[in-house]
């Protein structure tokens, strides 16, 4: 297990110092001069040469970017040109929100996704089955942010329950802010939903059919039984390793849908920072982004190596 | 027929997808108003008032606006999912032909690619050189790379473990001859169907990109767009919101059920499972 570790851990190292080049690269060697992109065609000799200096770009290359990712393993991302604030600060305020709205939406996911895969697998080619089928084919095809608008239609405008959108703040008044990413959460989670009960499905499906489970039956467990005590936790690993997967859309999702309800998230900082081209501000979000979803599968593959003991001898 | 009365998904998705193209090459000769006509006298007026489907903001025909965005939205899709998959087999079988160390690069990139969706890259790029067409079909067809090098790299690996390759190597064929001979002719099919499925994620991910706006550019209509102007008239004109979406999902709907029917065809073992 210790060498598994070991090897992922240099792996998750190596992915993200990849990623972070990447990123670096597209943002500030390939356009040559990133100041005149920040600052436009129009800009002053003056004004450019004074964020050129502001943000070091007299210098070579490669101190930069050792200089940047050394400020963001300490957690100064550097100076919002946009802002005139620090990053991280802009960062951590916006954190604050797309993380609960991304918890949020795994949970919701989750919680429909589970059930609605075991009844599906548990009533195979009935009624129940291909219901959920349908949902899963129908679930995936919504955009997130088209179901996020017929939510605000539906509950806001129509039912007037909920704000069309925006966040009141955690301080101000907890319990109005968590309604306030209720909406947003639920439009994020259905896609979701909807690949996972067909994972947890097919995942099930296939335990049914192994010996244990026959033995399970013929020992005398009910259905019911033998479902929840032996079933479910085996058919839960391929769906853990696909919610890893999915991580990478729910990043892309989180983007969109803060957008349509106007919440103050990394996904709307990372918009407004594309707007004014503020490529200090990109640069360090679209790497943190990155480096979650290599994160989260990283964590993803470790837990699959933990639940699968098969996997831990073969390495 | 016979065969297709069996795949009632493949039947389904395939005649969803037919009216999908056909509309958009339709779009090309003919629409019931010039997409791009402004008429403010028929400003958001509602399905059948205006035209069949009404008219949005500008009182621009919706109907003709769909049919439009469709070409533009299909148009996008297809070249990136080329592009993505011409760059991800490549890598995918050469990854397989060659194993060691150019295996773990390819995969490595594949990982670190992986971590970019598109949305992340379209903004990275449109940063750079501003929204657009192009911006959409690089930011979509990069995220398309490892999930082909991915597919095509497994898939692969077992025609490698297969009789007639080691016969072929036997007889001194090289990586790259056995790779072009035998491997890419034996695992089209499967490409095909993931083609299908990518298809479309991009047509969601364009809509994405538009909607964000560093997709299609206006004037030119985007399924995407009209569901990012119409959030300003939700109350007023929800069918405005309501048809785009309806539209995007329904073409995503058709060219996901064409995917899973072609793979029912091609791999029947996968079919209970799936």
């Amino acid at each position: 297990m210790i060498l598994l570790l070991l090897r992922r851990f240099a792996s998750l190292i190596v992915t993200l110092l990849l990623a972070s080049l990447a990123i670096f690269v597209v943002l500030e060697v390939l356009p040559g001069d990133p100041a005149a992109i920040m600052l436009g065609t129009e800009a002053r000799e003056d004004t450019l040469a004074a964020l050129r200096q502001q943000m070091g770009l007299d210098r070579p290359a490669y101190e930069r970017y050792l200089d940047w990712l050394g400020g963001m393993l300490t957690g100064d991302l550097g100076l919002s040109m946009t802002y005139r604030v620090s990053v991280s600060e802009l960062v951590a305020d916006r954190l604050a929100v797309t993380i609960p709205l991304a918890v949020m939406a795994i949970l919701i996911s989750t919680a429909l996704a589970v059930p609605l895969g075991l009844i599906a697998a548990a009533n195979h080619e009935k009624v129940a089955d291909r219901g959920v089928m349908l949902f899963a084919q129908i679930g995936v095809a919504i955009p997130n942010f088209w179901f996020g608008l017929l939510l605000i239609l539906f509950f806001s405008s129509y039912l007037g329950w909920f704000s069309a959108g925006g966040f009141p703040g955690w301080a101000a008044n907890p319990a109005l802010a968590l309604k306030a990413l209720l909406l947003p959460a639920i439009a994020l989670a259905l896609p979701q939903a909807a690949i996972l009960a067909r994972v947890t499905r097919s995942s099930v499906l296939e335990i049914l059919g192994e010996d244990f489970v026959r033995t399970a039956r013929a020992k005398g467990l009910t259905r019911r039984v033998t479902l929840h005590r032996h079933v479910l936790r085996n058919a839960l690993i391929p769906v853990v390793t696909v919610m890893g997967m999915q991580f990478s859309f729910l990043v892309a999702g989180a983007i969109l849908v803060e957008n349509v309800f106007t919440l103050p998230g990394l996904g709307r900082l990372l918009f407004q920072a594309m707007s004014q081209r503020d490529l200090v501000v990109i640069k360090d979000v679209v790497l943190l982004f990155a480096a979650l979803v290599i994160l989260v599968n990283f964590l993803v593959d470790l837990a699959y190596a933990w639940l699968d003991p098969r996997l831990r001898q073969r390495t | 027929m016979k065969a297709l009365a069996r795949h009632p998904t493949l039947l389904l998705g395939g005649l969803v997808t037919l009216l999908l193209l056909a509309t958009a090459f339709l779009s090309r000769v003919w629409t019931p108003a010039p997409p791009t006509q402004i008429q403010i006298t028929r400003r958001l007026a509602p399905p059948l008032e205006a035209g069949l489907l009404g008219a949005d903001h500008f009182g621009r025909d919706i109907a003709s606006l769909l049919m439009a965005g469709a070409w533009n939205s299909l148009s996008i899709a297809f070249v990136a999912v080329l592009l993505g998959m011409a760059g991800g087999v490549l890598l995918g079988t050469l990854a397989a032909a060659w194993r060691g160390w150019a295996e773990e690069i390819v995969m490595r990139l594949a990982d670190v690619t992986f971590a970019f969706p598109a949305v992340l890259s379209a903004i990275m790029i449109a940063a750079l050189i501003g929204p657009g067409v192009t911006t959409a079909v690089i930011a979509i067809g990069v995220f398309n790379v490892p999930v082909f090098a991915r597919v095509a790299r497994s898939a692969a690996l077992q025609i490698w473990e297969r009789d007639f390759v080691l016969a072929a190597r036997s007889a001194g064929k090289g990586a790259l001859l056995i790779t072009f001979h035998h491997v890419l002719p034996n695992i089209a099919g499967l490409l095909i169907v993931q083609a299908t499925i990518q298809l479309a994620m991009a047509i969601l991910a364009e809509a994405g990109l538009s909607f964000l706006g560093v997709g299609v550019p206006p004037p030119h209509p985007s399924w995407g767009r009209m569901l990012s102007d119409s959030q300003t008239y939700l109350s007023q004109a929800p069918h405005l919101a309501i048809l785009p979406g309806l539209a995007i999902a329904l073409a995503v709907l058709g060219f996901n059920m064409l995917g899973d029917g072609l793979r029912d065809v091609i791999d029947p073992k996968l079919r209970r499972k799936r």
